[in-house]
């Protein structure tokens, strides 16, 4: 239960600005999706949430600055999943998501069993325990992705940052992945900002989308608004036709053939 | 998600298996101490000179506390083993374990598996350390309390990779993450043992007399091991030792990248230098006394991990009891080859550790 507020956030990488003075705030338990072409600056914009690139500005985690906090502490507040995470072929399950606990065990400590407890939990809640034992390299993407997903999850961080989760999934895992995340959302209130790439799952699944361009907000709102045809042809340079589903409202982008007009 | 099985495992079966003190992880300490103790009598009872070997064990276990057994040895033949084979083998103990440790943290700070204890430098500034001390030293300092070569080795091997590390540093972002990046300190590495190593060569390329001196420091030695020597590194050996031990379980999360790392909470930047540090220190030391041992460092962990997995809350103490067990007995054969003459420490090391290397590669790849 969780507020992630941005104020004034700018990142840059030498004298290129890939963030530009971004501000929103994230309503607890709230679902995000930041949208935008290559380069827009949605994952620097994750990156700086989760401490791992400098920005200037404020971000804060329920009023508190999360520049102010220690290392550890920021984890235990923001929990962030890569877009390509490096795993371990030679891990097992369990130890990865175990790993998620480290912001709670002390420097030269070691899990307790109450974090054994959790990555326990974390494990079974997302049915994986048959997995637990199994070595990273042997699973394939989606059972990969589910375990990377519990890894944060363990963490028990209020905020969720996840970067292009379903990029490397096929369109059913696609799904689960995103539906995992929904219930998860619901059972336990987590604030979740994530960067995607495919605009309708984007709509369908997010309670708000922000759409970024050279890392400044273009629009921002509910996706029928977000999502038209003008503005993507003019932010994606892309010819598409943008339909609603006359019954629950879901916005669907469908891709046309030919150059948009530039 | 795929279909649940409806008898799922759950997850806490395989908890029991994978904690610390888990049943796989005493069998494996057990194994490895047992390795090592033999190792210890081994070395201790055989060598060209001295008591029958296999009366050793006996006169070991006689000067135990509490225990007497009539050995056969004499007090004549105890000294050979004691003030002669023991300094010896308790020095390639720490040697071989500092080294492994010390190349097992290398590779897990910086996720690289070609690296090895020697690569920010230690050994190519202990080289040049040793040269200066063995060309231009010597004479000034007979007099000296402490011989001049393990200490300039020492000391110069601690300052090239400091340099190492700042020029890496200087170059590396403002990010954490990315912050000290450990590629950017490899190639640090390379050029600074490069420049090194070239003056190295200069200096001997001007003082020919002392080419075969330095040749056989570099090839590594413990002939001539006395308890002084131990007690010179033992010290550096310990600090490091647990201090790499108490940062096993970083090295685990530094598996998954530095990005990651952060975002766990982990300072990446600083707990690398403090990993690199103690790694650094103890292999300046051992270097400093045993010349420049190949091979084990970069070796012994691999072999670990093919063994008995990858994870570092393991492979760490293992690879201080597995390389340990290996020099001493790597340590045998030379001092047995050509004897009285000494077979360089580090051929053997290579010579043995090579092909065993390649067998393990190839059966475990096989096994899956």
């Amino acid at each position: 239960m969780s507020t992630l507020e941005f104020c004034d956030v700018t990142v840059s990488y030498g004298r290129r600005v890939a963030v530009g003075a971004f501000a929103d705030r994230i309503e607890s338990g709230e679902w995000v999706g930041v949208i935008g072409p290559n380069g827009a600056g949605k994952s620097s914009l994750l990156r700086a949430a989760a401490g791992l690139v400098a920005s200037s500005g404020t971000i804060s985690v329920d009023g508190s600055p999360l520049a102010a906090m220690s290392d550890r502490e920021r984890a235990s507040r923001v929990a962030y999943v890569a877009q390509s995470p490096l795993i371990p072929d030679d891990m097992t399950a369990f130890d990865y998501v175990l790993l998620g606990r480290t912001p709670y065990v002390g420097y030269f400590g070691t899990e307790s069993s109450h974090d054994r407890a959790v990555a326990v939990d974390v494990i079974d809640r997302l049915r994986l325990g048959e997995f637990a034992g199994r070595m990273m390299g042997s699973m394939s993407g989606g059972e990969r992705q589910r375990v990377v997903i519990a890894r944060a999850l363990a963490q028990e961080a209020p905020v969720l940052l996840l970067d292009e989760p379903t990029s490397a999934l096929d369109i059913g895992h696609q799904q689960q992945a995103l539906e995992l995340v929904t219930e998860l959302r619901e059972q336990q209130a987590i604030t979740v900002v994530s960067a995607m790439h495919d605009l309708t799952l984007a709509g369908t699944y997010t309670d708000r989308l922000v759409l970024l361009d050279g890392g400044t907000v273009v629009a921002r709102g509910d996706a029928a608004d977000v999502l038209t045809a003008d503005r993507l042809g003019e932010v994606f340079h892309v010819c598409v036709t943008v339909d609603v589903d006359p019954d629950d409202g879901t916005v669907i982008v469908v891709p046309r053939r030919g150059f948009p007009a530039r | 998600m795929a279909a649940v099985p409806a008898d799922v495992t759950p997850a806490d079966t395989v908890v029991t298996r994978t904690g610390a003190w888990s049943s796989a992880n005493r069998r494996w300490y057990t194994v490895g101490a047992i390795i090592l103790i033999v190792s210890i009598v081994l070395g201790a009872s055989i060598g060209p000179a001295g008591p029958t070997s296999w009366r050793v064990p006996f006169a070991l276990l006689d000067h135990l506390p509490w225990i007497s057994i009539d050995s056969g040895v004499t007090d004549a033949e105890w000294n050979i083993v004691w003030r002669i084979r023991m300094p010896r083998v308790i020095l390639a103990a720490l040697v071989g374990g500092m080294l492994s440790v010390a190349g097992a943290s290398y590779q897990g700070v910086f996720r690289n598996p070609l690296v090895d204890p020697y690569l920010l430098g230690a050994a190519a500034g202990a080289g040049l350390g040793a040269t200066l001390a063995l060309t231009t030293g010597r004479t000034v300092t007979m007099s000296w309390p402490v011989d001049p070569v393990p200490t300039s080795a020492f000391v110069v091997a601690v300052l090239t990779v400091a340099v190492t590390y700042l020029v890496g540093a200087s170059f590396s972002g403002s990010s954490p993450g990315s912050g000290r990046s450990g590629v950017t300190l490899v190639l640090a590495g390379v050029a600074v043992v490069a420049f090194v190593t070239a003056v190295q060569t200069f200096i001997l390329q001007r003082n020919q007399d002392v080419v075969r001196e330095v040749f056989q420091w570099i090839l590594g030695r413990l002939s001539g091991a006395t308890w002084s020597d131990v007690v010179l590194i033992l010290p550096y050996v310990t600090i490091s030792c647990i201090v790499l031990m108490l940062h096993r379980r970083h090295l685990d999360v530094f598996r998954v990248g530095d990005d990651e790392a952060a975002a766990l909470g982990v300072s990446v930047g600083r707990t690398r230098l403090v990993i690199v540090i103690a790694a650094t220190l103890g292999t300046a030391a051992v270097v400093s006394v045993s010349g420049l041992i190949a091979f084990v460092g970069l070796v012994i962990p691999h072999a670990i991990r093919l063994v008995a997995g990858a994870g570092y809350r393991r492979l760490i103490p293992l690879s201080m009891l597995f390389g340990a067990a290996f020099l001493i007995l790597a340590d045998i054969p030379g001092r047995m080859l050509s004897s009285p003459a000494e077979t360089p420490i580090g051929v053997v090391t290579a010579f043995l550790g090579a092909p065993f290397f390649i067998y393990l590669l190839r059966t475990r790849r096989l096994v899956g």
